[in-house]
């Protein structure tokens, strides 16, 4: 497990994220239990455990988009330097507009509300679209993309945020294999270029090829550093045993942080 | 034929100043509401409109029981009325666990009943049925004056935070997770909409009010996969159909504001039968491409 950071921004130099104590619940249930860690600037991360055990409450409580009832998150980077791809379900692709637009959306971070698209901001989004692969889709409606083509749009927005820290909550469900090799490529760029990523996933393989570092999370955490040393059999068989532990009337937690 | 095309399309206008009024009231709220009924056809809350124009009425009954037939009175009173159902509606979903709709049903339901109990406590009939159904035909200089303010209001509020507005519609995660305040666009979307129906329920009341901003915005969807060209689909149905209401209820000596709402109907129907998103299109299967 990586050394817990528990003091202010001075502590973070090669840090990008810290995590102490974290506790997340949902009535009162944890969701993320008592997580403590730290991820390095630059490094790359799989986030992986079975349906139900934070994966997403994770990412989203790094972004203060869920309450955290206890110990903190410390973030190494500002706000507008994060970007998030949230689990697909939650977007509603017959929305009436363009290709194009939607990864312009990109930009929102530097123009906000009224700042005017510049011709370079335009042309970056179109380049993005070509390194997605979608070169020429710019004016089509979103509606009539298929799921991994949307996918790629949502890369493609990501690709102009320009960010320091990329979280992605299962950018590969239901994804084929060519985009997956093409998206999976993007992440390696990513990280040769030095930012964080961060990525929940269920692929166990692609984990074991592609990611150094992997979280393997079970409301608690079960294992975190180099990936071959997180995916042993026994962890693997550790977290199967912890999938359908659900305790209506578990009793108060009384623990005051494990480290 | 001309002469007789003049005598039922600008005549009416023409000669009566009271129809002029109309007109321009009618027109006024035709520009501001579809694109306001678009985008909240886009946030799968059709049916909000009506919640909230029912919403509305207990401000406009504390109004009139305040201050009789006065237009300031009620419109002050219903917007109030209207941004505190939305305000307690919005508190309960971001702080407890219902949603938005389930929260705004529980709370619009009371408020229209209260609305009811004052009116029927005071008023006649004859009063309730005004301010449900409205009389586009009575719209006087300061009605006017009250509707094109609200729609020029709504229209620059429109323009200013168009693409918070979308952003918040599309991709509400991606805006909050960007540090952005979603709610603040959503609460000032619905207070877009509360002036709206308090601008209209002069003319066309409360119960109707609802009817020119989600007809023509209904119809729209099914020109277009364009938003911009939406909002212009939309403005154009609605004019259309307060021209032709107007004339209708002139004509035929029928209510103005059902008359404005069956035409915008009529639209919706043609379009549901014509429009490239509707049924004949659906009907007529073109040989398939190439590619």
């Amino acid at each position: 497990m990586s050394a817990t950071v528990g003091g202010g921004v001075d502590a973070m130099a090669g840090t990008m994220i810290s995590l102490h104590d974290l506790t997340v619940s949902y009535r009162r249930h944890p969701a993320v239990h008592h997580l403590s860690g730290s991820f390095a600037r630059g490094s790359l991360t799989a986030l992986v455990g079975p349906n139900g055990a934070g994966k997403s409450t994770l990412l989203k409580s790094l972004l203060g988009l869920v309450p955290i009832e206890h110990g903190s998150v410390l973030l190494g980077v500002e706000r507008q330097h994060i970007a998030y791809l949230p689990q697909r379900s939650e977007i509603d692709r017959s929305f009436p507009l363009s290709v194009l637009d939607c990864v312009l959306l990109g930009h929102w971070q530097r123009n906000g509300l009224h700042a005017g698209i510049s011709a370079e901001a335009r042309q970056a989004a179109v380049q993005a679209l070509a390194t997605v692969g979608l070169g020429g889709f710019e004016g089509r409606a979103l509606g009539t993309l298929s799921g991994g083509q949307f996918q790629r749009v949502l890369f493609a927005r990501i690709l102009l945020q320009d960010a320091q820290l990329i979280l992605l909550d299962e950018p590969f469900a239901a994804v084929d294999e060519p985009t997956i090799d093409a998206l999976m490529a993007l992440i390696l760029r990513w990280q040769a270029e030095g930012r964080t990523t961060i990525a929940v996933l269920h692929d166990f393989d692609l984990v074991r090829g592609r990611f150094p570092q992997t979280l393997l999370l079970a409301r608690k955490l079960l294992a975190w550093g180099a990936t071959a040393e997180v995916l042993t059999p026994e962890n693997m068989r550790r977290m199967r045993a912890t999938v359908a532990a659900w305790d209506e009337h578990a009793p108060v937690c009384n623990t005051e942080g494990e480290d | 034929m001309l002469a007789h095309l003049y005598a039922i399309l600008i005549v009416p206008f023409a000669e009566n100043p009271f129809m002029r009024r109309a007109l321009a009231g009618a027109l006024a709220l035709s520009v501001a509401s579809p694109p306001l009924g678009i985008l909240l056809t886009l946030r799968r809350m059709s049916l909000f409109g009506d919640a909230l124009s029912h919403a509305v009425l207990p401000g406009v009954a504390v109004g009139f029981l305040l201050c009789g037939l006065s237009l300031p009175a009620m419109s002050i009173g219903g917007l109030v009325a209207g941004m505190l159902v939305v305000a307690l509606a919005g508190w309960i979903s971001r702080r407890t666990q219902l949603r938005e709709d389930a929260s705004l049903a529980a709370t619009y339901l009371v408020a229209l009943a209260l609305g009811v109990m004052l009116i029927s406590a005071q008023g006649t009939q004859v009063d309730l049925l005004h301010i449900l159904f409205g009389n586009v035909l009575a719209v006087d200089q300061d009605g006017l004056l009250l509707i094109a303010g609200i729609a020029t209001l709504i229209l620059v509020l429109l323009a200013t935070l168009y693409r918070g507005l979308l952003l918040e519609t599309f991709d509400p995660l991606f805006l909050a997770a960007c540090g952005g305040r979603g709610w603040l666009y959503q609460q000032a979307f619905l207070l877009m909409v509360v002036l709206n129906l308090v601008a209209a329920f002069q003319t066309l009341g409360t119960l109707m009010a609802v009817g020119l901003m989600m007809i023509p915005a209904v119809a729209a969807r099914l020109w277009s996969e364009r938003l911009g060209v939406q909002f212009m689909v939309g403005v154009a149905l609605a004019v259309l159909a307060s021209v032709a209401g107007l004339l209708l209820s002139y004509h035929f000596d029928l209510s103005s504001g059902p008359a404005i709402i069956v035409s915008a109907g009529a639209v919706y129907g043609a379009s549901v039968l014509v429009a490239p998103g509707g049924w004949l299109r659906q009907l007529m299967q073109r040989p398939h491409l190439r590619g």
